[in-house]
């Protein structure tokens, strides 16, 4: 596991996020609950890692501690080297539900203005970043429609352009695409990879497809069940230039899928 | 679509006039030919006759300025309270955990019950009608500020947290607009209220306004001039209704039950 962990930085990338030990139990008076059993990898700054896990692996727990949503209750998370103790600057969050993450009262506009705005930021450096925002995703004639106008995927769209206006140095993203339809999903896919390549911004990104995993990321982390730790840390060994037939249709393909399947397919029957 | 709806409201507003229309024909009908007597029950043309009289005097334009101004005063007064106390405990478990059972004790108590209270204070005098209208109405407010600051979507708190958004930001920009739609119900909800504790009190403890008109022509006989004024205050219930809701629509034109639903509705 050690050797994995160095392998894995060994891309010649200074670490941007390290997540050490970390630990998650709930306890209650009938019991304790140990959701993260000591959770260990770290992201190279400019990576984009994926997380893979069975359902009820801890993912969201997991991501909550990251991103200083939850603290942990042993083990520490550092992003550029700082103790991770609330959520940090330079990160910011894509969550699952794009629905409920975005403001209803207010146009798309204002929803990706409103963090910049809250972080004091004067009124002609936020227009910049939001019509820049929406331009990178694809968006530049929404601005002020509302977000439940449009469909989920223009809504996922919205919420990574308020995620990146924000200008994080980490992109956080939990399972964003798991309510949307094939071809919308395959479009964001692209749409992520391609502001990665563009931003140079490092990319977290939480799924439980394991071809959605191998499709986007430079390496995949595969969850065990709970009490959940890093079973497997594989490097993508893939081109760089990824599309959604040929990528997936390369031997080298099969072969990464297959192999972390049997990884989720261990961890789902080696647990309690 | 928008067609039909527009033909179905249309149509609703005819039906409704024509069963008013009915309505009061029935009323002059009744008294005329004697199924009731014409002496407490005056035919509505009768009524109308002595509202048109009254509203060329001053003290009908007067009184009905007193009973405005109370009754927007006392809900004022119950709106900027309810609201602040609301999103005040309604922030912190702890704080709402320990004020339930006082509210659900203090909130049944009906405020014509303080009459003799306010009386014994104040006097005839529109501050005794504002403890009473005020008293019945803050709770309209309050309990449904508690249950919009309860109804902050989880994952909406959590974005504002992760964008580092301050105690001050989360109240502005989540919970707020969340609240908003139900605090626009307890607004409706109190007005209501506070239009029929307006009434009340200067009907029993005589403050000025309409409902010390509607004794004074009471006592004096003036029976169609008694029902003129009863449905003055009707009137202007419905008026506040119609404009409660008109700024209900205006300021939650965002929420799934008003905005038109191009895709599906989620329930608040």
């Amino acid at each position: 596991m050690i050797e994995d962990r160095n392998a894995a930085t060994a891309q010649g990338r200074p670490t941007l996020l390290d997540v050490d030990a970390v630990k998650m139990v709930y306890s209650s008076a009938h019991r304790t609950v140990e959701a993260l059993g000591g959770v260990r990898f770290t992201v190279g700054d400019g990576e984009f890692v994926c997380i893979v896990g069975p359902s009820g692996a801890g993912k969201t727990t997991l991501l909550k501690c990251i991103s200083g949503l939850l603290r942990p209750t042993g083990g520490t998370v550092r992003l550029e080297g700082t103790e991770v103790k609330a959520p940090p600057q330079a990160m910011a969050l894509v969550f699952q539900d794009y629905a409920r993450s975005l403001f209803p009262w207010m146009t798309v506009e204002a929803n990706v203005e409103l963090p910049l705005k809250q972080a004091g930021m004067a009124r002609r450096q936020r227009r910049d970043l939001i019509s820049s925002a929406l331009a990178d995703v694809g968006l530049t004639d929404v601005g002020s429609a509302y977000p439940w106008q449009l469909s989920g995927g223009m809504q996922q769209r919205v919420a990574i352009a308020r995620a990146i206006a924000y200008r994080p140095r980490i992109l956080v993203m939990d399972e964003p695409f798991a309510a949307v339809d094939a071809q919308t999903r395959a479009d964001l896919e692209d749409l992520v990879r391609d502001l990665w390549h563009k931003l140079g911004v490092t990319v977290l990104f939480v799924t439980h497809d394991i071809d959605e995993a191998i499709y986007l990321g430079e390496r995949v982390l595969a969850l065990s069940a709970s009490p959940t730790v890093v079973m497997d840390d594989i490097a993508i060994d893939l081109p760089d230039a990824r599309d959604q037939i040929g990528t997936r249709s390369l031997s080298r393909f099969g072969e990464l899928r297959k192999e972390l399947y049997g990884q989720i397919q261990r961890a789902r029957h080696t647990s309690g | 679509m928008r067609g039909a709806m527009f033909v179905q409201a249309y149509g609703d507003a005819a039906r409704g006039l024509i069963g008013l229309a009915v309505f009061a024909a029935v009323l002059e009908l009744l008294p005329r030919i004697g199924v009731v007597s014409h002496v407490y029950f005056p035919p509505i043309s009768a009524i109308v006759v002595a509202l048109v009289h009254e509203a060329g005097r001053a003290a009908f334009w007067v009184s009905l300025f007193l009973t405005l101004r109370s009754w927007a005063v006392g809900l004022a007064i119950a709106v900027i309270a309810g609201t602040g106390v609301g999103l005040f405990i309604g922030s912190f478990e702890t704080l709402r955990r320990l004020t339930a059972s006082t509210i659900e004790l203090l909130r049944p108590i009906p405020s014509v019950a303080l009459i003799p209270l306010v009386v014994l204070l104040y006097g005839s005098t529109i501050r005794s009608t504002l403890v009473l209208v005020v008293y019945a109405s803050v709770w309209q407010v309050l309990i449904q500020v508690l249950y919009g600051v309860q109804d902050v979507d989880p994952v909406a708190r959590q974005t504002a947290v992760s964008f580092r958004f301050g105690r001050w930001g989360q109240l502005r920009h989540v919970v707020w607009p969340t609240t908003l739609p139900y605090l626009m119900t307890g607004i409706r909800l109190a007005a209501a209220v506070a239009l029929i504790l307006t009434i009340t009190s200067e009907l029993i403890i005589g403050a000025p306004g309409l409902g010390k008109q509607i004794a004074l022509a009471q006592s004096g006989g003036a029976v169609a001039t008694m029902y003129a004024y009863v449905l003055v205050t009707g009137l202007i219930g419905v008026a506040v209704n119609l404009v409660a809701r008109v700024l209900e629509r205006r300021v939650m034109h965002w929420h799934p039950s008003v905005r038109p639903s191009m895709h599906r509705a989620r329930t608040p």
